[in-house]
């Protein structure tokens, strides 16, 4: 690059530079959307259930009724309402006033004592599947407990052949917050790096101010570097913002080290901003960019990346697409970054990945988009 | 004057479908988004890769790992010798689960002692590794008790025998699909309806209409109408395709879930034709429908229920008229609810519908006078 190249590309930069800081609009879609996005998802996306209101039904009280459900009294998880009857229970859960019903029919003390086994019926509405299957798990723990505590009580051996030591790694307290948070950055740094660049080459399109820069001598390359610097600057800025609202507000813990994480979001911001660009020149108007940046980046990013739904759980075909979804990588990188550490055999892999989309959408983005009218 | 509406409605309906690529935006993205939806976004879990470290290598521990290897959710990767490969296996997430089988663990099992049975789960993903122990604790409670059984121990004093109404087989699509009627409704009408007046005003047609003899109340109609006939036309597709291709049950009437659509298409509406008359062009009636789009779609129970929400998050959650249809959608297909049984979902969507209509014409008057 010689002397002259260099004059016009920090005389460009100058312009774009300048026009971000006249029109606020760029400001708030680097700053404010992230922030705002970020607090709405933080404080209203969580999985936890916990006080979920359960229906008790104890046909014919006694001593080992009672010792039954003082352990859903005594669990974080349950805020248990007593009925008489099963079929004020079911009305109360038709009408969505508890979740589920635990039910101890008449004889469960009788059969208890004759040879065991005694059934507790456990219904739970099931409309809420994923609801329905946690609560199903915390029925058994609080089962569990139970026998445990009758067994130690009798001073007898085990209550059930095997004891289960679970261990969660990585998020012990199985906070949904802490997965969500470090995902949504992911989804939320696609929406406004794309949004970001999506707009400025269709802007200019649609203004004609394009054919005003054509006639000058600046070529097509410093025209897209001219755009890519200073939205790579402002994308970094939201995106620090971002993980400072996760680790200082929300509590995130951050295991990894900062760098790891600088340089992650640098080259995913590569790929978001290359992804803006081809959307822009390909669109040349900016309510159709605006949709297809929408379309294309954002719900993507929020179904395909895994950063709610499991990609091992999904379809082997929607498995496959979920490769050219940039989000997935980084999301991955996020998720290890925040609260595992600096796990290399993640980062790496998905860190090259990254990085051969980054030049796939900028090498697109150089290549289509030409200096010439048509 | 009937006529005259109607003939604004016409000639809306036309606008909005003359051009091909607002066809394009009506009609791709919602398919695209109902079939992306509907195979992707599932919380029920398949493969979840395991690992199993089995030291006590006899009769008893090779049958539990047989009915691991035997349950649709899992899938083994690596059956471990030693513990070395386990912090990397979890780490790398080529395990989400790692179950470790202790040496003592048949001699435990004899001597009536409680067989220790240890299972690391990759926490970072909090509610899949919710879903594993529970479904890994279902596999080793079912080897508890039939073990127990086998071997002459004593039964435990009570069994789980848990059921789930409505949906038997927990399938998380019975779940999401009818959501999504309510969330393409949602952003299809208000994108029809917010678009309408800013597209008139920023191709300086809306003078026009205003020198007409139709008073701004007509006009008002005349632009609600369009996005209402639009939104119900949507949302019956859906409702064909959950139906049909998704095999949900629709186990209530029509009625209670028609009259529910018609109240949450007027409120959408409303809420539309109030961003519209705000807005001066086409870009700010947009940017408007998307900050109004997005939290109402996550506060509304789509994905993670709103009981789980801050009391406050929750109390916010009232003034969301797709909280309310997503109840009645559920309601209808899943537990074939009537409408008696949802009046209390009906009216406060009323209630929203008639106020920012009201809202609507007091703003539309102010900016056109």
């Amino acid at each position: 690059m010689n002397a002259g190249a260099l004059r016009r590309l920090s005389g460009l930069l100058r312009k774009e530079s300048l026009q971000i800081w006249r029109d606020p609009s760029a400001l708030a879609i680097a700053f404010l959307l992230p922030a705002v996005l970020l607090l709405i998802f933080g404080y209203g996306v969580s999985l936890d259930a916990r006080n979920v209101p359960i229906a008790l039904v104890v046909q014919r009280p006694g001593a080992l009724a009672a010792s039954f459900t003082s352990q859903f009294a005594r669990s974080p998880f349950f805020r248990p309402r007593r009925f008489l009857t099963i079929q004020d229970a079911e009305r109360a859960m038709t009408a969505q006033l508890v979740q589920g019903i635990v039910w101890l029919p008449s004889d469960f003390a009788r059969r208890a004592e004759a040879g065991g086994s005694s059934p507790i019926g456990v219904i739970v509405n099931g409309v809420d599947a994923n609801d329905a299957r946690i609560i199903e798990g915390y029925v058994q723990q609080v089962w569990a407990t139970w026998l445990t505590a009758r067994a130690q009580a009798a001073g007898g051996g085990a209550a059930l052949p095997l004891s289960v030591a679970p261990q969660v790694r990585f998020n012990q307290a199985v906070d949904s917050r802490d997965y969500l948070v470090p995902g949504l950055i992911a989804v939320i740094m696609t929406l406004t790096g794309a949004l970001l660049t999506a707009l400025v080459i269709a802007r200019e399109w649609e203004r004609g101010t394009m054919e005003a820069l054509m006639v000058t001598r600046v070529t097509m390359r410093e025209i897209l570097l001219a755009k890519l610097i200073p939205y790579f600057v402002l994308g970094m800025g939201g995106m620090a913002a971002s993980v400072a609202i996760a680790v200082l507000l929300f509590g995130v813990p951050l295991e990894g080290s900062v760098w790891v994480l600088t340089a992650a979001s640098g080259l995913f911001m590569l790929t978001a901003l290359g992804m803006g660009l081809v959307i822009s020149s390909i669109a040349r108007n900016q309510f159709v960019a605006g949709q297809i940046a929408i379309i294309t980046t954002f719900l993507p990013a929020f179904l395909l990346s895994g950063f709610v739904f499991d990609i091992n759980s999904m379809p082997r075909v929607v498995q496959i697409i979920t490769h050219i979804v940039a989000a997935r990588y980084f999301v991955a990188i996020l998720q290890s970054v925040f609260l595992a550490g600096n796990v290399w055999s993640v980062i790496l892999p998905n860190a090259f990945a990254l990085a051969v989309m980054a030049a796939i959408f900028l090498g697109l983005a150089r290549a289509i988009t030409h200096k010439r009218l048509d | 004057m009937i006529r005259q509406v109607l003939a604004l409605i016409v000639k809306e309906l036309l606008a909005v479908l003359r051009d091909a690529k607002s066809r394009m935006v009506l009609i791709g993205p919602p398919l695209i988004q109902l079939l992306v939806f509907g195979y992707a976004a599932t919380f029920d879990l398949n493969h979840v890769p395991v690992a199993i470290y089995d030291q006590d290598r006899s009769a008893a521990s090779r049958d539990l790992v047989a009915r691991f290897l035997g349950a649709p959710s899992f899938q083994l990767v690596a059956m471990l010798r030693s513990d070395r490969r386990i912090d990397a296996l979890l780490d790398s997430r080529q395990a989400q689960l790692v179950l470790v089988i202790d040496r003592r663990f048949t001699h435990d099992l004899l001597t009536g002692q409680a067989a220790p049975v240890q299972a690391i789960v990759d926490g970072r993903n909090s509610n899949t590794a919710l879903l594993i122990e529970g479904y890994a604790n279902t596999i080793l409670t079912d080897f508890s008790l039939n073990w127990g059984a086998d071997h002459g121990r004593p039964a435990p004093p009570a069994v789980l025998d848990m059921r789930a109404r409505y949906n038997p087989s927990l399938s998380s699509r019975w779940f999401i699909v009818p959501g999504i009627v309510a969330l393409l409704t949602q952003v299809v009408t208000l994108l029809v309806v917010a678009l309408s007046v800013a597209r008139e005003r920023e191709t300086g047609t809306f003078d026009q209409l205003l020198v007409t003899p139709l008073r701004p109340i007509d006009i008002l109609l005349g632009k609600g109408l369009p996005g209402l006939l639009i939104g119900v036309f949507e949302a019956s597709v859906i409702i064909a395709a959950a139906v049909w291709w998704f095999d949900v049950p629709l186990r209530g009437g029509l009625l209670p879930l028609y009259l529910g659509l018609l109240l949450f298409v007027v409120a959408v509406t409303g809420i539309g034709l109030m961003i519209s008359s705000l807005a001066a062009t086409q870009q700010q009636a947009l940017l408007g429908a998307f900050l109004f789009m997005v939290p109402s779609i996550i506060l509304s129970g789509f994905a993670t229920p709103i009981a789980n929400m801050p009391v406050w998050v929750q109390d916010l959650t009232l003034l969301n008229p797709m909280r309310y249809f997503l109840v009645i959608v559920r309601a209808v297909f899943l537990q074939g609810a009537d409408t008696r049984m949802l009046t209390s979902q009906y009216w406060p969507m009323a209630a929203i519908g008639g106020a920012s209509l009201v809202a609507a014409a007091w703003l539309f008057r102010k900016r056109t006078v």
